[in-house]
């Protein structure tokens, strides 16, 4: 699960939370998805050339500890921010992938004096439509082979082989798995007053999108974009809801232009 | 020993079975006809009027948007029975508490069921299976929290109050709480309660005397659980109340062959289809339980008993069946294996069985088999130390 970074546990907002750190140089915070791919990725080495990653678990990822009175993406930001105080960061590049990417949004329109940049990655967290609508695939009703073909351009690319994992390992798997549907069973993947708030961003920002996202579809990333003023919009091809994973290197130049 | 009729009230009319992914939760209502409907609902509230007649008492339970059950308000099933019947217990098996999230109406609709039927009521209270997390949208992370606030409110609320009360929990918040009705019985009605593997569940259903009851699972498991009921209730030391409920499928009749036959068909519940998805939603399990999961070592309780023989699930206790004789006798044996037990739950109905078929099994297992083990003893709490040696 985790990779090649020094790992640590810290206090922050009082609860212990594990922090990967890979590289030195500049802060990235990187909030990874719900699923924690990120840590296994190569494109977070590449990142680490220039970058000092900061990669956080949030409460209830990880190993990072879930207290009972959390109930939504909205309580963990404020801990991803206490964890950027505790650090010390400052100037910090924050980009933030599917639930990461919601989360970062919710640290933003609280408060950037430390941010400097804004990237979120086929990031879920605001309702577009009306009721009816179904802006995010609704992944826990739907049947699992849907799900896995609308995640993922190839779902090749989205098998992950638990047999070779250890019972630690697939505690994280199971831990994840289990907090995702904590914080975000309902309302569904989104905070509905996220949208009313996102005017208060003032950092530049970039929305990077899956062509073929399935989930989160790159129509309502690109409603999603045009709440946050200024921000930028850019669509990666042959890609799913991971565009980092499955076009890392379209992604990386996408990223790159923003963020160097 | 006291003996319960129950039907989860299937809606068996279906195309067939081979053609359906699922038969719960995403199964399209236009499948659904009312006119069968209406006959069905009638039919099952008779076959329960016939069970008061005969001298047993009376379980429902409710389920949503599935063709397997179509109570879906057990309250609206008690308070028909409460006016119609005049004899039996009357027991809801359960109030989905967590899910239906208002438990001070929960506790009125009881209160006024009691009243209508002069404290023949029961009052059950369940998590609710994996796939009404679904129906409900709960968010199956904290349905365990939502059951006990919402319970321990009820049993507050139903108690006679000198001033109404406030309450602000973590899921419910009311003002000025004072139950008009409050229960018939003084200060409440029994009060049961579910479980299938969590101990710690099961200790605090005993701690606070209330009824266990276990559905459709191989005797030594029923066994561990009732011991574990027993044991807890010695320690906590709690007066009178509370005893063990055990669910099989049950189907008596006059020869071995016609039992068989009404045998086979009460499988038609332990076959119903249910999407992947539906069957083990993130976080209504603990997480030890999912790295089993991803191990492919923990496939789920329904889906390890489809896969068996009526043989085998017949020397496990969870389906008895047979002459009356043979249907006591296998009784017996399941009360000595599992250190005994006080009420007998009998899915007695299930699928395509039908109303001449299913009135013919409660009759016959009425006149021929209670009366053989009416009188087995309540079981007694268990000395845990001795019990540990």
């Amino acid at each position: 699960m985790s990779g090649s970074g020094n790992v640590q546990m810290i206090k922050a907002g009082g609860l212990s939370i594990e922090v990967e750190r890979r590289g030195a140089g500049r802060p990235l915070l990187l909030l990874a998805s719900e699923e924690q791919l990120e840590r296994g990725a190569s494109f977070v080495d590449d990142l680490a050339k220039k970058f000092e990653v900061i990669m956080p678990s949030p409460p209830g990822f990880g190993t990072s500890e879930r207290p009972d009175w959390m109930g939504n993406p909205d309580d963990l930001s404020y801990i991803m921010l206490d964890v950027i105080d505790v650090l010390g960061l400052k100037d910090v590049t924050v980009v933030g992938f599917s639930l990461g990417g919601w989360i970062a949004a919710e640290m933003a329109v609280k408060n950037t004096t430390k941010i400097s940049k804004l990237v979120l990655v086929d990031a879920y967290g605001v309702k577009v439509g009306g009721p009816y609508d179904r802006d995010i695939m609704d992944i826990w009703t739907d049947h699992p082979s849907k799900v896995v073909t609308a995640k993922w351009a190839n779902p090749e690319n989205g098998k992950r082989d638990f047999s070779t994992m250890n019972d630690d390992q697939l505690t994280v798997v199971a831990r994840n798995m289990e907090s995702f549907a904590r914080f975000c069973w309902s309302p569904y993947m989104h905070n509905p007053n996220l949208r009313q708030r996102l005017h208060r961003v003032n950092v530049p920002t970039l929305f990077i999108w899956g062509e073929k996202d399935g989930i989160t579809a790159p129509s309502y990333g690109e409603a999603y974009s045009k709440l946050v003023p200024g921000a930028k919009f850019v669509k990666i091809a042959n890609a799913g809801h991971y565009p980092h994973l499955e076009a890392t290197d379209a992604f990386m130049s996408a990223l790159n232009g923003f963020i160097n | 020993m006291r003996a319960w009729h129950f039907t989860e009230m299937p809606y068996p009319n279906l195309p067939p079975l081979e053609s359906l992914s699922t038969m719960r939760v995403s199964l399209p209502n236009k499948l659904f006809d009312p006119k069968i409907g209406a006959d069905l609902y009638n039919r099952y509230l008779d076959e329960y009027m016939i069970a008061d007649d005969l001298g047993l008492d009376l379980l429902c339970n409710e389920h949503h948007q599935t063709a397997t059950c179509i109570d879906v308000c057990a309250p609206l099933t008690a308070a028909i029975l409460a006016r119609q019947t005049s004899k039996g217990q009357i027991c809801i098996l359960g109030n989905p508490i967590a899910n239906r999230g208002d438990p001070i109406r929960i506790a009125e609709e009881m209160a006024m069921i009691d009243c209508i039927s002069r404290g023949r009521l029961e009052v059950g209270f369940v998590r609710g299976v994996p796939y009404e997390i679904f129906a409900a949208n709960s968010n199956p992370t904290e349905t365990v929290e939502r059951l006990w606030e919402g319970i321990d409110l009820v049993t507050k609320a139903w108690s006679p109050v000198d001033e109404p009360f406030n309450f602000e929990g973590k899921f419910t918040h009311r003002r000025a709480i004072n139950l008009w009705p409050r229960p018939y019985q003084t200060p409440h009605p029994a009060i049961w309660i579910t479980g299938s593997s969590d101990l710690e569940n099961i200790k605090r259903a005993a701690a606070r005397g209330f009824v266990f009851a276990t559905f459709l699972q191989p005797h030594t498991k029923v066994k561990w659980m009732f011991d574990g009921y027993r044991s807890a209730y010695q320690d906590t030391g709690l007066p009178g109340g509370g005893g063990t409920a055990y669910m099989p499928l049950v189907y008596t009749a006059d020869t071995e062959e016609e039992a068989e036959k009404g045998a086979r068909e009460l499988t038609w519940y332990l076959n119903a289809k249910t999407e992947p998805q539906y069957r083990n939603p993130p976080g209504y399990v603990p997480v030890d339980f999912n790295v089993n999961a991803l191990k492919g070592t923990f496939t789920g309780r329904t889906d390890a008993m489809r896969a068996k023989t009526m043989e085998f699930l017949k020397e496990e206790g969870v389906m008895v069946y047979g002459t009356p004789d043979s249907v006591a006798k296998q009784l017996k044996r399941l009360y000595d294996l599992v250190g005994g037990f006080d009420h007998l739950l009998m899915m007695q109905q299930a699928g395509w069985l039908d109303h001449a078929r299913t009135v013919k099994s409660m009759s016959l297992f009425a006149k021929e088999v209670f009366p053989q083990i009416k009188d087995l003893p309540r079981t007694k709490p268990l000395n845990t130390k001795a019990a540990a040696e």
